[in-house]
């Protein structure tokens, strides 16, 4: 139901007689032309640069996230370095400020202990080492005075680069801690080493403080990969972490790979200089990237209404316009089959008029000389008594009288079609009409009754117009009627201004559905008999242009009315000259 | 009264001045404006019945050429077009003439003869 009612008038349209220029009249085609064309050029812009705009966007708003991460990775590292530097510059500031034997006061490395928990936090315990491996003091919770640590690889490598910053490892106390260690040489080539042991629990809270987003991660990592901090996906410390070890790189580096859920992850590290850690940070890019999926749903959104609302516009506009066209062009086949019409009436007419002149000349002659036989029977008295010939006569002479009325009637229809706005009473133009009808509706059987009152004025109006009106409303009745029909021609007063002709058959009738296309161009149920559906459609075009109106009503099985009204003052129309050299 | 009937159709303008000579109107027939010209130099005539449309010279035409040489002569035209509206749409020129229409009564004739040759004037 809803294809039927949207669908407009041309859709189905195919004008059979265009001949070879069919294509030119498919307005289908037109239309989808029309309608594809425009989406086109419109809507590939538009995508194209949607398209563009979404990927321009989209790389912003990683970028930007990856450039966050990278930044957030690098200060941490900073703070971090910040951190382990500020230890090793007092560890190394008391290594410079004290001698050995200063140091070998328990009470003086004590006192340093204090201090250090004060001011900086995170000493566990303080140990001093002779230049033999051997610690000759400590403060701690364990008993660690006399270890000798020259086989250790910690105390090589002090002796060889002066510091040392080792792993987390669990040691003796069995918690993850991480040991400092600093040489002091001596002007006189004696040595000491001092080692300070420090708890992750500043680290937790520098990373703790970091900004990492509702799934991100930060941790440490030792460079063979083995967790040095607690992170949030994997609690236990000195445990390899899922990821690769990411490859040595002076800066700050962030890259994009997937998790052990094949998830997309955003991933920061940075080498803490001088250490054995790797500032690791993670970020699940779904998450970070939820402000953009928003963005990115509001803007598909609307550039799905937009596309829809140029569908929409461009198909009503399409639609509009060739339905234009298609109307445009209906008038125009119209308006041709008027001219065709009504030139071939005109061509009947000087025809008929032709025909009609040449006749009454041998009409004459014969109307002559049978006059004259009836003459010479009158005033010779020879043959005057024969009844026989007076009748055969007068048959003669009365049959030629009949000739004459009727070429009188077709002289004066005929001249009719081509004359234009005149005086008339319409009483004489149906008489006119109904003359060449009569013989129809006698064999037919039709009863014809005219009723025209007297009081009816005369009035200005097109006389060829109104004959080809009401021949055709006749004709139509006729074809309407089946034997025994009757027609019936009432006139009457409509107000003051107006005069109403009404012509009634009681034929078949027309079915409501045909009612709404009876005025339509080539609408026909009579197509099998020749009909051509350009009657009562050119009947319309005529009642319009004499500024008259038509109404139909119908009852199927008892027959139809058509109702004329019309001016008792003719209204010029636009373009009537046109008319009259058609006609 | 003297009549000359000019009609190119022979057949009809001699049968219809036997017959107006069967009610004692002597009339003169000719089938052409030529002729009738040159017979109008001889003759004298009170009324011409003409053919609206005869070869070479109209009725009209002849009528206008009659009235030079016989101004007091009457005319009455015979048509083939029709009617009285079409013969004065037709032919304005003919002004308030009288006419009749093809094929028409000798009663008709008549009495239109005696309407015109009562009429005063010239019969423009």
């Amino acid at each position: 139901m809803m294809t039927i009612r949207f669908k407009p008038k041309f859709w189905d349209h195919q004008d059979a007689a265009a001949g070879p220029f069919k294509s030119l009249f498919n307005f289908r085609r037109i239309w989808k032309q029309a309608a594809f064309l425009t989406a086109a050029v419109a809507l590939i812009p538009l995508i194209f640069m949607a398209i563009i705009d979404y990927n321009v966007t989209q790389n912003a708003v990683e970028s930007e996230i990856l450039l966050r991460t990278s930044s957030l990775v690098s200060n941490t590292r900073r703070t971090l370095s910040f951190f382990l530097d500020e230890r090793k510059f007092a560890l190394n500031f008391i290594v410079n400020d004290n001698t050995p034997e200063s140091l070998k006061n328990p009470e003086r490395l004590s006192a340093i202990m204090e201090n250090f928990k004060k001011s900086l936090g995170g000493f566990c315990d303080l140990g001093v080492i002779n230049d033999s491996g051997v610690q000759f003091n400590y403060i701690g919770p364990y008993q660690l005075i006399g270890v000798d640590y020259s086989t250790h690889a910690w105390y090589r490598e002090v002796q060889e680069r002066n510091i040392y910053i080792s792993d987390v490892f669990l040691g003796l106390r069995n918690v993850p801690h991480f040991v400092i260690a600093i040489k002091h040489s001596a002007p006189d080539g004696s040595s000491f080493v001092l080692r300070a042991s420090l708890d992750l629990e500043r680290f937790k809270e520098l990373l703790s403080e970091m900004e990492v987003g509702g799934m991100g991660d930060a941790f440490i990592i030792n460079h063979n990969g083995i967790l040095q901090t607690p992170s949030r996906y994997q609690t236990t410390v000195l445990e390899k972490i899922p990821l690769p070890v990411p490859e040595y790189s002076p800066k700050t580096i962030v890259y994009q790979t997937l998790d052990r859920n094949e998830k997309a992850l955003i991933v920061g590290y940075a080498y803490i200089t001088d250490t054995p850690f790797v500032l690791v940070v993670t970020k699940q890019k779904t998450e970070l990237m939820k402000p953009w999926f928003k963005t990115r749903s509001q803007l598909i959104g609307f550039l799905g209404v937009s596309i829809s609302a140029i569908l929409v516009v461009i198909i009503g506009v399409s639609t509009y316009l060739v339905n234009n066209i298609f109307l445009a062009d209906q008038k125009r086949v119209m308006t041709l089959h008027q001219v065709e019409y009504a030139n071939k009436l005109a061509s009947i007419g000087r025809l008929a008029a032709g025909v009609a002149h040449e006749i009454n000349n041998p009409l004459a002659i014969i109307n002559e000389k049978a006059g004259l036989i009836k003459d010479i029977f009158t005033f010779r008295k020879d043959y005057g008594n024969d009844s026989k010939l007076n009748g055969l006569v007068d048959s003669i002479i009365s049959t030629v009288e009949r000739c004459g009325t009727i070429t009188k009637r077709l002289l004066n229809f005929a001249r009719h079609i081509e004359v234009s706005v005149q005086k008339l009473s319409v009483k004489s133009v149906i008489q006119d009409v109904l003359g060449f009808m009569s013989k129809e509706a006698e064999y037919k059987s039709i009863t014809i009754s005219v009723d025209i009152p007297d009081d009816i004025p005369e009035f200005e109006s097109d006389r060829g117009k109104l004959q080809q009106i009401f021949l055709n409303l006749i004709n139509n009745a006729f074809a309407a009627m089946t034997d025994g029909g009757k027609l019936e021609i009432w006139v009457s007063k409509h107000g003051d201004n107006e005069v109403s002709i009404e012509v009634s058959d009681d034929g078949c009738g027309i079915s409501e559905s045909d009612m709404k296309r009876v005025f339509e161009p080539f609408f026909t149920t009579k197509s099998r008999t020749g009909g051509t559906g350009l009657g009562l459609s050119i009947t319309y075009g005529l009642v319009q242009e004499i500024g008259g109106k038509i109404q139909v009503k119908s009852t199927v099985g008892k027959g139809t009315r058509f109702t004329i009204i019309l001016p008792l003052t003719y209204i010029k129309k636009k373009g009537e000259g046109y008319a009259r050299i058609a006609g | 009264m003297r009549v000359l009937l000019v009609d190119d159709e022979e057949q009809l303008v001699s049968t219809l001045a036997e017959r107006l000579a069967f009610r004692g109107i002597h009339a003169n027939w000719v089938t052409s404006s030529t002729a009738a010209l040159e017979l109008i130099e001889t003759e004298s005539f009170d009324l011409a019945i003409l053919d609206v449309k005869m070869p070479k010279i109209s009725g009209l035409e002849l009528k206008k050429r009659l009235q030079v040489l016989r101004p007091a002569m009457k005319f009455i035209f015979l048509t083939g077009h029709g009617s009285e509206d079409d013969f004065n749409i037709g032919t304005a020129e003919a002004g308030k003439d009288f006419y009749l229409v093809k094929p028409v009564k000798i009663e008709s004739l008549l009495e239109k003869m005696n309407e015109v040759m009562q009429q005063q004037g010239d019969g423009k």
